[in-house]
């Protein structure tokens, strides 16, 4: 049987909690063994999630945003929750460079940037029902001697 | 806020916060914005030699001002930046229009791409 260690955390959507949802996820990653760039490319897919489901899912109103993280051998599962307005088109959203809010300074790169630093991402929205990004990614599975 | 800004003649000077996220992105905007409207500012530089942290926010931040002060003839240059920061510039594509320097360069005149 895999070793395998669970954690979830829920908090309002403010923007002033978006490093507090980066560093808690990285701080459990790091039983992981992680390398520095590994959990700089989490922190970078966990701030891009949250910043979506309050900018986009919940349009700046404060409602929840529910994070679950598991650790199976060397495999980081990461979720992030929003019961907002959700996506009509994800393959479109998923698009570098699209943004439905250009006046706001979007870059349109947040889910590009999930796939950049992440091993997969899939996402599950339906119109009214909000949002979940699923991500994984291999982490600390270096060779075991450069591990002591 | 106050130093987070610094004017030298038409030249504009911003200081990047260590964490520059969608939050951080705000304030940073909000300012640089009511100092561009304010103040004859031909050139905006954001140093980002203490930035240990971006998100896709700070790309939005920089395409935005970018867009803004062309319609003004000026400039805006991207200085001081981590390995982990030119990537995050290079897979954006920003780096095709903004001039990104891993060193400090912005005394340089007329070193920007795309005029």
């Amino acid at each position: 049987m895999e070793h395998t260690n669970e954690m979830s955390i829920e908090f309002d959507s403010r923007s002033c909690n978006e490093g507090f949802a980066r560093v808690a996820v990285a701080a459990f990653l790091t039983q992981l063994n992680p390398t520095l760039e590994e959990v700089a490319d989490v922190k970078t897919a966990v701030s891009e999630a949250i910043t979506n489901a309050i900018i986009h899912g919940y349009e700046n109103q404060v409602h929840k945003i529910r994070i679950e993280c598991k650790i199976a051998g060397h495999e980081l599962y990461l979720t992030v929750i929003d019961k907002g307005k959700g996506i009509e088109d994800v393959r479109q959203a998923m698009e570098p460079l699209f943004t439905t809010r250009p006046e706001w300074n979007r870059s349109g790169m947040g889910f590009a940037f999930m796939e950049a630093f992440m091993d997969e991402v899939v996402v599950v929205s339906e119109p009214g029902c909000g949002t979940e990004v699923h991500m994984k990614k291999t982490v600390g599975n270096r060779n075991h001697e450069f591990m002591d | 806020m106050e130093e987070m800004f610094q004017i030298n003649g038409t030249d504009l000077v911003v200081k990047v916060p260590r964490e520059l996220d969608h939050h951080a992105a705000e304030k940073m905007n909000a300012g640089a914005d009511r100092i561009v409207e304010r103040k004859n500012i031909r050139r905006l530089i954001y140093d980002f030699g203490k930035t240990e942290f971006m998100d896709s926010s700070g790309v939005g931040a920089i395409m935005g001002r970018y867009r803004n002060i062309s319609l003004i003839g000026g400039k805006v240059q991207v200085i001081h930046v981590n390995e982990r920061l030119d990537k995050l510039f290079h897979l954006s594509g920003i780096d095709k229009v903004i001039e990104i320097k891993k060193e400090k360069s912005w005394n340089k005149v007329g070193n920007q791409k795309g005029d």
